[in-house]
C-alpha cells in the first residue's frame, strides 16, 4: 500500500484525487453511491454572490471522447452554500475547495470575504468559466485581468488561494506566472476548452448557448502539455485536471507536474471513477515499488 | 431517492419495431426500488455520456426491469448491440416518477412514439380505470400494442397517417374523453408539442392532475451537474428544475412551455 497523501499549500490530502467543480455538485448525490471520505478532496460547484439560474437548455452535448457543457454557473449563491452545504461537507474528513466565481472583481472579493469567516480549507477562484458572458473566462484570458482579480481576492482572504486557469489562451505560462506573481498559492488547470457542435439537420447549434466547454478524455493530452508547461514556469503547486479517466492518467498528469488531480467528465461515464482512480494509482505505485505518490510529481524526463 | 450503479445481465432482447428494442434485465435491487416514470442511465461503450431510458416494466417479484428504447444516434446504437446474456451497465433507478393514487376512478395515459413505454407500468396499476391513448407516425412505428391489450385498460391507437388505428393526433380522443366525463388524472410522455397541447387541454378542462414526463440532454443523471435544465414555476417564481432529479415527471402546471 503506497502512501497516497499529498500536501498542497500546507493542506494535507489523504490522497490526490478530487472531483472537479461542477461535476459533483456539493457531493450529496454521490454519497448515495460511496462515502465521500474516500476522496482526497472535493471542489464544490462554482458559487457566486447571489443565486444564478444558469443558461437555457440544452446545456450538454456529446463529442468524440468527450462532451460540451454550458451550464452557466447555476448555483444557489454563497450564503446558501455556507449555511446548507459547507458545514455538512466539513464533517466528511476530506479537503473542501470552495470554487467561487463572479461577474466582477468586486463580486469575487465579496464571495471570498464571506468564506473567510468559515472553516473551508481552500478557495478555488474560477477565472475561466467559458459559459458566462461577464467575468469567467474574461478574467482568465488576459494576464492583466487574471493578475488583478487574483491580487484583489488575495487581499480578501487568508485561506490558501488556488486560481483555476483557462486553457483558451495564447500562452498558458504567461497567465500562470501572472497569477503566481499576484499572490496565488496554487494553480488548478485546465478548465474546459471552448467548443461547439451543430445539428446539421436543423442548422442549429446543439447547445442553446451556441458554444460550451469541452471536457473528457479528448482533452487529456492538452491538459498534460499545459500542466507540464506551467509546472516549468511557476514555483507554486499545480492541481491538474482535464480528461483524467484512470489511475494511469492521474499518474501521468502528476509526472507532468501536478501535485493532485481533479476528475470531471469521467464521473459521468462511471460515477465511481474517483474511487477507482485512487485504487489504480495505488496499484501502479506498488507495482513499481514507489512508496509515495509524492515521489512521482514532476518526474517526467523530457527529451 | 435510492439508486445504485452496476452491471446486470440482459435476459431477453427483442426488436419490437424499426430501430426500437426491448430489453428485459435482471437487476433485483433496481427493480425493488423502481417506480413508474423513473428511468435508468445506461453506459454506452466508448461514449462519455450515459443515455437515459425510461422504465417500461417493473417485476419486483422476479427482480426484472424492462426498458424499450429507440436508436437515435451512435450511443443508443451501441447499446442496441448488446445481446442476451451480456451485461448492461446502469445507474438506476433515477428520477421522480408518476404520482399514483389508487383512489382515482378514471385516468388517461398518453404516449407519443418512444414516449409510450413509461405508460405501461401505469396501465398495469390502473387497469380498467385507465384509457391508454398512444400516437405514432405510422403503422410501422406502433409499439407495445399487445402489452397494453394484456392490461385491463381501454386502448386507443392513433397514427399521423392513418395507416393504423385512428387517423388523428392523440389530443382529439383526449378532448373527447375529457368532454365525456370526470377524469381524475392525465399522464403523458412524448414530443414537446404534444405535451404542450395536452397540458393546455387539461388546464382548460380543469383536470385535477396532469403529469408529463420530459426529456433533456443529460450528463450525471442524479442532480449534481445541473445539465438537464427545465424552466418551471415554483411559488410564482421562475426556477430551473432538473429533468434527472426533479423530473423526469413534472406537474404540467409547473412547466414553462
Amino acid at each position: 500500500m503506497a502512501d497516497l497523501s499529498v500536501n498542497i499549500c500546507g493542506v494535507d490530502f489523504k490522497n490526490p484525487v478530487i472531483p472537479a467543480s461542477g461535476v459533483f455538485g456539493y457531493g450529496r448525490e454521490y454519497e448515495e453511491l460511496f462515502p465521500l471520505e474516500k476522496l482526497g478532496g472535493i471542489a464544490t460547484k462554482g458559487t457566486t454572490l447571489h443565486r444564478r439560474t444558469g443558461n437555457l437548455a440544452p446545456r450538454i452535448a456529446e463529442t468524440p471522447s468527450g462532451m460540451l457543457n454550458s451550464v452557466g454557473l447555476q448555483n444557489p449563491g454563497i450564503d446558501h452554500f455556507i449555511e446548507s452545504e459547507l458545514s455538512y461537507l466539513l464533517t466528511k474528513n476530506l479537503v473542501v475547495l470552495a470554487n467561487i466565481a463572479g461577474s466582477t472583481v468586486e463580486e469575487c472579493i465579496a464571495v471570498a470575504e464571506k468564506l473567510e469567516q468559515t472553516d473551508v480549507h481552500m478557495i478555488e477562484l474560477n477565472i475561466s468559466c467559458p459559459n458566462v458572458k461577464q467575468g469567467g473566462a474574461a478574467f482568465g484570458t488576459s494576464c492583466e485581468m487574471a493578475a488583478e482579480v487574483t491580487r484583489q481576492v488575495r487581499k480578501a482572504t487568508t485561506k490558501p488561494l488556488v486560481v483555476k486557469l483557462s486553457p483558451n489562451v495564447t500562452s498558458i505560462t504567461d497567465i500562470a506566472k501572472a497569477v503566481e506573481d499576484a499572490g496565488a498559492d496554487a494553480i488548478s488547470m485546465i478548465n474546459t476548452l471552448l467548443g461547439m457542435r451543430i445539428d446539421i439537420n436543423t442548422g442549429r447549434p446543439v447547445l442553446r448557448n451556441n458554444v460550451g466547454g469541452m471536457s473528457g478524455p479528448a482533452v487529456f493530452p492538452i491538459a498534460v502539455r499545459m500542466v507540464w508547461q506551467a509546472a516549468n514556469a511557476v514555483n507554486i503547486p499545480i492541481i491538474g485536471m482535464g480528461g483524467v479517466s484512470s489511475g494511469r492518467d492521474a499518474i501521468e498528469l502528476m509526472m507532468a507536474g501536478a501535485s493532485a488531480v481533479q476528475v470531471g467528465a469521467a464521473i459521468f461515464t462511471d460515477p465511481f471513477a474517483p474511487v477507482k482512480i485512487i485504487g489504480e494509482m495505488n496499484e501502479f505505485l506498488d507495482s513499481k515499488g514507489i512508496s509515495s505518490v509524492k515521489d512521482i510529481i514532476g518526474t517526467v524526463k523530457p527529451w | 431517492m435510492k439508486y445504485t450503479q452496476g452491471k446486470y445481465p440482459i435476459m431477453q432482447k427483442k426488436a419490437i419495431a424499426n430501430n426500437t428494442y426491448s430489453f428485459v434485465i435482471s437487476c433485483p435491487e433496481v427493480a425493488e426500488a423502481a417506480q413508474p416514470g423513473q428511468f435508468v442511465h445506461i453506459r454506452a461503450n466508448g461514449f462519455t455520456l450515459r443515455r437515459p431510458v425510461s422504465i417500461c416494466g417493473i417485476d419486483k417479484e422476479k427482480g426484472l426491469l424492462r426498458i424499450v428504447f429507440e436508436i437515435r444516434g451512435d450511443g443508443t446504437a451501441e447499446i442496441a448491440r448488446l445481446n442476451e446474456g451480456e451485461l448492461i451497465d446502469m445507474l438506476a433507478p433515477l428520477g421522480h416518477g408518476f404520482t399514483v393514487d389508487t383512489n382515482f376512478k378514471k385516468v388517461i395515459l398518453i404516449g407519443g412514439g418512444i414516449g409510450t413505454p413509461p405508460m405501461l407500468p401505469l396501465a398495469q396499476i390502473y387497469g380498467e380505470k385507465a384509457t391508454v391513448i398512444t400516437g405514432f407516425r405510422s403503422a410501422g412505428a406502433v409499439i407495445l400494442n399487445e402489452d397494453f391489450k394484456k392490461t385491463d385498460a381501454e386502448t386507443i391507437i392513433c397514427t399521423d397517417d392513418g395507416s393504423f388505428g385512428v387517423h388523428s393526433f392523440v389530443t382529439a380522443p383526449l378532448e373527447k374523453l375529457l368532454n365525456d366525463g370526470a377524469v381524475d388524472a392525465v399522464y403523458a410522455c412524448g414530443p414537446m408539442p404534444m405535451l404542450k397541447n395536452i397540458a393546455a387541454l387539461c388546464k382548460d378542462k380543469n383536470v385535477g392532475l396532469c403529469e408529463i414526463s420530459l426529456e433533456e440532454r443529460m450528463a450525471c443523471g442524479i442532480g449534481a451537474c445541473l445539465g438537464c435544465a427545465c424552466r418551471t414555476k415554483r411559488n410564482d417564481e421562475e426556477y430551473f428544475a432538473h429533468v434527472c432529479k426533479d423530473g423526469p415527471v413534472f406537474n404540467a402546471e409547473e412547466v414553462i412551455w
